[in-house]
């Protein structure tokens, strides 16, 4: 489960941090383990696309490192692409099984992300996150 | 002076009464460390809860016929049972209920909403499972009193010393206090809370979830006014437990569930209540599970609760000794004579999830999170802890593999 990719996310996590006057931002928590994921994105001149994304927070490796690893993905695509990314496109560049508990953990950054990119760009929120619905979005 | 032969219990031959023992996980044998959460069965509990259905079971209290003349019987037998366990004067004083937490809640509801009101105070640790703190807070909020909850110090004990400063000039009607902390082990003192509690004609409600499977407990002695356990802690089935309240109040008490077999006369105009317990039992219990239950607390008489206490009491300073050679752990709570077999701690800041996920790929189950005190842990300073927690089965060799997995989980994330 802890393959190399994802402990090399968590012990270097990318764009880790704040970014002070973002775009756009949310924060999000699991209340069964205690993960916080907070989320920043600044556009480019455009106000399309990503810029920059930066996160902050504590929780579990697989909370961190998938986090992580959406930063990488995320920068460069533009806001309703990132909206209408299925869950599953995180999943494979995650690439291990996950169980359900565990899914959650996995999922908290893109769940974070999308609500930022709907507060800011209006982007619509996914209806389909079966099982998540035990995160706190905020 | 009466002298109590302790015999010393034998965890590795009582293994043999756990089937699930027999099985490997991840291709290793079971360290199951999570007894605070719930325990596994033996044999003479599964085989009870087959022979009865198969032979005595009926509803009970209903009919004339054999079956339900035995399966009553059953039933009742283990009531009497609960009753001896916590040495309570009259088994009609012990309410069936579906485990600690609704027995918490039918103290909270039943008596809480008639007695309680503004300028009135209930009083709870912060050391409360969730169980004896929300249902509090809740009725609390409902009926206008204040709700104060009374702190720790450093090393997880209760500041017993701060109740007066804590109640200040409320009138505190409810204390209520876990005798042992699911999150930390601590043995807390109930005889000073209900002595406090009683110089202020308050009641005190006593959780005894993780106390009852560990060591004997007297109801007389602690001089409680309600105290609640869960069966399924103490080697029985789920969904049962037993409340037990001095007999006086649970008779002033307004019933909780309202249905079949908890009433005296039904009619139109109103409705009358039958007796305790009945009162409390409305509906078809739990009826094999309490049987079960009975048959458990057989079980574990039979080995000694005294002896069950010193066991555990041997693991947790072993494992304490054990953890405190990593200094990369951190252990919360007391000292290992003032805490039952609970070990709650945390790996450098690696998470409890994380923790707990390389350790059960090594066959170690321990829990991760935060025990359903969440009041506890924002004291703690911390998310979520890993917790270590033993029972009659537990061998010293489990703690061994407990330690050999964490340096794993270092070598793995640090």
């Amino acid at each position: 489960m802890y393959r190399e990719v994802i402990l090399d996310h968590y012990k270097n996590p990318r764009g880790h941090g704040v970014i002070e006057d973002a775009d756009a931002e949310a924060e999000g928590f699991n209340p069964l383990c205690g993960d916080e994921v907070s989320i920043y994105v600044s556009f480019a001149e455009d106000g399309e696309t990503i810029d920059d994304v930066k996160f902050s927070g504590r929780g579990c490796a697989i909370s961190q490192a998938a986090t992580s690893m959406l930063v990488d993905m995320a920068k460069g695509r533009k806001a309703h692409e990132l909206a209408d990314m299925p869950k599953d496109d995180l999943l494979e560049e995650i690439g291990i099984p996950l169980t359900p508990i565990r899914l959650k953990c996995a999922l908290l950054g893109l769940g974070v992300l999308k609500i930022a990119l709907h507060r800011a760009k209006g982007t619509p929120l996914p209806q389909e996150w079966a099982g998540l619905d035990e995160l706190e979005l905020k | 002076m009466a002298v109590t032969e302790t015999r010393k219990l034998d965890a590795q031959k009582l293994r043999v009464d756990f089937p699930i023992f027999e099985q490997q996980i991840h291709g290793k044998p079971l360290a199951y460390l999570d007894s605070a959460v719930t325990t596994h069965k033996p044999r003479a509990v599964l085989d009870k809860l087959r022979e009865f259905y198969e032979t005595s079971y009926a509803n009970v209290h209903r009919g004339v016929y054999t079956l339900s003349e035995r399966a009553t019987a059953e039933y009742e037998g283990a009531r009497e049972k609960a009753a001896a366990l916590i040495n309570a004067p009259s088994a009609r004083d012990v309410v069936f209920v579906r485990g600690a937490t609704e027995g918490l809640n039918l103290v909270a509801y039943a008596w809480g909403l008639d007695n309680l009101g503004p300028g009135d105070a209930v009083l709870v640790t912060e050391l409360e499972h969730h169980s004896n703190f929300v249902p509090w807070q809740y009725i609390a909020k409902r009926t206008g009193a204040d709700f104060l909850v009374l702190p720790l110090d450093d090393s997880g004990e209760l500041r017993i010393d701060l109740l007066d400063e804590v109640a200040g000039d409320a009138r505190v009607k409810v204390v209520g206090n876990n005798l042992v902390s699911n999150a930390l082990g601590t043995v807390n003192p109930i005889e000073k809370l209900s002595a406090w509690a009683h110089d202020r004609r308050a009641i005190m409600v006593v959780d005894a979830a993780q106390a009852a499977p560990h060591r004997a407990i007297d109801v007389q002695a602690l001089d409680c006014d309600f105290l609640a356990f869960s069966s399924h802690k103490m080697c029985g089935p789920t969904s049962v437990g037993a409340l037990w309240g001095r007999g006086e109040l649970l008779e002033r008490m307004a019933p909780f569930n309202l249905g079949g077999h908890m009433i005296r006369a039904v009619k139109v105009e109103g409705t009358t209540w039958g007796e305790v317990p009945a009162k409390f039992e409305a509906g078809t219990q739990p009826i094999a599970e309490a049987v079960g239950f009975g048959a458990a607390i057989d079980y574990i008489s039979e080995i000694g609760l005294g002896a069950i206490e010193q066991h555990e009491h041997e693991l947790v300073s072993y494992a304490l000794e054990r953890l405190a050679e990593l200094p990369w752990v951190k252990t919360y709570g007391p000292p290992a004579d003032r805490r039952a077999g609970i070990i709650s701690f945390n790996v450098d800041d690696i998470h409890p999830h994380d923790v707990a996920q390389i350790l059960d790929g090594e066959g170690v189950a321990i829990r991760a999170g935060h025990h359903c005190c969440q009041p506890l842990m924002a004291k703690l300073g911390v998310a979520a802890t890993n917790r270590a927690s033993f029972y009659l089965y537990t061998v010293p060799e489990e703690i061994d593999r407990l330690v050999d997995g964490l340096h794993k989980v270092r070598k793995i994330l640090s």
